[in-house]
């Protein structure tokens, strides 16, 4: 059992079997292992999707607070294609036991205090509407006022398209949130896992100092199949990958999962070293 | 190109301006029936303009005869001169950027263009940017700060192009940079959306303190024929998506994203591009007015302030 249970309404009760396949080396997977192992396919290292629980849980010790939880979706446009808005926001609150697709957790990863927002693709493809806006913008906020070191792990399919054109504008808006941070010299780390894409790659995702980002994550601003049919032509092997990316000079670092936690102190420990005991190297 | 809804419109519209050809030349029996045939096109147009659904404007929005970028720079600046490139890849020239004045004072002009012949819509790339043409605007906008300059952008695009090479050279990253650039700009802004305002290329140029928008523009988070895919599967549901995705300026004013409407002519702007700019210019006239009465500091708070405030959400 987590340790952060107590913030996390209960999953719907799912029928999920002890037994998973890898979908890289085909590997037949024990999931009480695979989840100790933090979701990494012990075989080929194959980094499944992590819900925002278990991924506030592998980086944040016991005493993590949720934020803004009082933020809550609404409808503003009345939104329906095959199925109406309202509905699929209820199917994915019931469905991932979160609120939104982004979580504000406040804590500390060892012995560093710092604010962590988390990303589920499960809740609409961890799309960013007006909520995932304002909860990451009120992060920002925070992480000004308080001279916190702000880390976002995003997975994300884009802007949600149910809120329209102010789903648009949150990208205006966590963009100037980054903004607040970088006035006061507050550390942002981004961490791009699979996939990282469209208005939220776009956005607070790529302003980040140091960008990181989990082995063969799909980073890119258009979605692969949109490119093929503009080009027509095939994409080449590896495409918009986090190794690719890292070739081509867009990303800091690529990690792997086990070592994140340790990345992200490493780094932040030396980012926050001078404020922290009051110096300044002049 | 000839919509289908402004077919009859249209042919009024051309035997009146002939007759006033006629009547204009000194023949003045005529006059009756141009007064008949004037009230007649106007009517009509109201009847037609009134009733246009969301994908009308679209089309309208997309017509190629539209005045774009280049051509509000000519009917409404002087002395444009134009800056090229990003210093470190190249020159797009789907985005067009430098300084020019407006009425006596000199100001920063950026904006997607399109293109009109066919040659050089090819290498404008139909007014899709990659990251070097993001990079050019942040550039130009960042010597308008330096020099004081007020900014004025237009927004004429279907979206950041979907390539290969604008991927390797981070579209995503010149985006975003471009949305904190325009947002943390210290001098007054004012962006106007003449035609197609697609998706996260468009706002990248439309940041700024005022936000206009032309009548029969459209702006929206995705192109109603990929919302149709994505969302009905079916990419002949782009009528449905239209309507759904709320991207007419009308529905912009309401959920307060834009400031103003600028009014097109009866017909559209493409039927008479010389009125719309008249229009437009007093627009940009009262909007810079507002602004310069302000400091620095009331600018910068003022943008932030109200993209701070974007979004609609509940608060328990």
């Amino acid at each position: 059992m987590g340790i952060l249970d107590r913030f996390f309404k209960k999953k719907k009760e799912e029928k999920e079997s002890l037994w998973t396949k890898c979908p890289e080396c085909k590997t037949i997977l024990y999931m009480p292992e695979l989840s100790a192992n933090l979701k990494v396919c012990p075989k080929c290292n194959y980094h499944f999707p992590m819900s925002a629980k278990e991924r506030v849980e592998s980086l944040l010790d016991e005493n993590a607070q949720l934020l803004f939880e009082n933020i809550l979706p609404k409808d503003p446009l009345r939104f329906k294609d095959t199925k109406p808005y309202k509905d699929r926001l209820k199917q994915a609150q019931e469905d991932t036991g979160l609120s939104e697709a982004l979580v504000v957790v406040r804590g500390n990863l060892k012995d560093i205090h710092v604010v962590l927002a988390v990303m589920d693709f499960n809740f609409i493809g961890g799309s960013m509407g007006s909520v995932v806006g304002e909860r990451f913008y009120r992060a920002c906020k925070l992480c000004a006022n308080e001279e916190l070191p702000l880390i976002s792990v995003i997975t994300s399919g884009g802007a949600r398209m149910q809120e329209g054109i102010l789903s648009l504008m949150q990208m205006a808006k966590t963009s100037i949130g980054v903004g607040f941070l970088r006035e006061k010299g507050v550390p942002y780390i981004t961490v791009l896992t699979d996939p990282t894409m469209g208005g939220v790659s776009a956005s607070f995702a790529f302003l980040g100092d140091v960008i990181m980002a989990e082995p063969k994550s799909l980073i890119g601003f258009a979605g692969p199949r949109v490119i093929e049919q503009t080009i027509k032509q095939q994409l080449p092997e590896g495409f918009q990958r986090a190794e690719f990316l890292l070739e081509k000079g867009m990303i800091d670092i690529v990690v792997h999962r086990k070592e994140l936690k340790d990345t992200l102190y490493k780094l932040l420990s030396m980012a926050t070293y001078w404020k922290r005991f009051n110096l300044t190297a002049l | 190109m000839v919509l289908e809804f402004e077919k009859d419109y249209l042919e009024l519209y051309q035997k009146v301006d002939q007759l006033k050809r006629i009547y204009k030349l000194g023949n003045k029996e005529k006059e009756e029936e141009l007064r008949k045939l004037q009230r007649e096109l106007r009517k009509k147009a109201k009847e037609l303009y009134r009733k246009l659904d969301p994908w009308d404007r679209v089309l309208l929005a997309r017509h190629s005869q539209r005045p774009h970028t280049l051509d509000y720079i000519n009917m409404i600046f002087r002395n444009f001169i134009e800056l090229h490139g990003d210093r470190c890849f190249g020159d797009d020239r789907s985005i067009v950027a430098g300084f020019a004045y407006f009425e006596s004072m000199p100001v920063a002009v950026i904006g997607h263009e399109k293109g009109k012949s066919t040659k050089e819509k090819m290498e404008r790339n139909f007014g899709m940017p990659h990251p070097e043409g993001y990079r050019k605007a942040i550039r130009v906008a960042k010597l308008a700060e330096k020099y004081h300059m007020p900014v004025i952008t237009f927004v004429d695009t279907p979206g950041a192009y979907p390539g290969i090479g604008a991927e390797e050279r981070g579209q995503s990253e010149a985006i975003a940079e471009s949305l904190y650039t325009f947002g943390y700009l210290k001098v007054p802004s004012v962006a106007v959306v003449i035609g197609e305002g697609g998706s996260g290329g468009a706002l990248a140029l439309a940041v700024a303190n005022r936000v206009l928008m032309f009548e029969n523009a459209i702006y929206s988070v995705i192109s109603p024929e990929g919302c149709a895919a994505i969302l009905w599967k079916d990419q002949s549901k782009v009528k449905e998506a239209s309507l759904a995705l709320k991207l007419t300026a009308q529905d912009l004013l309401r959920l307060g994203v834009i400031d103003y409407i600028v009014p097109e002519p009866l017909g559209a702007s493409h039927i008479d591009p010389v009125r719309s700019a008249r229009v437009l210019k007093y627009f940009l006239r009262k909007c810079i007015k507002q602004l310069l009465s302000k400091n620095t500091e009331e600018i910068l708070r003022e943008r932030i302030e109200k993209f701070g405030s974007m979004g609609v959400f509940l608060e328990q």
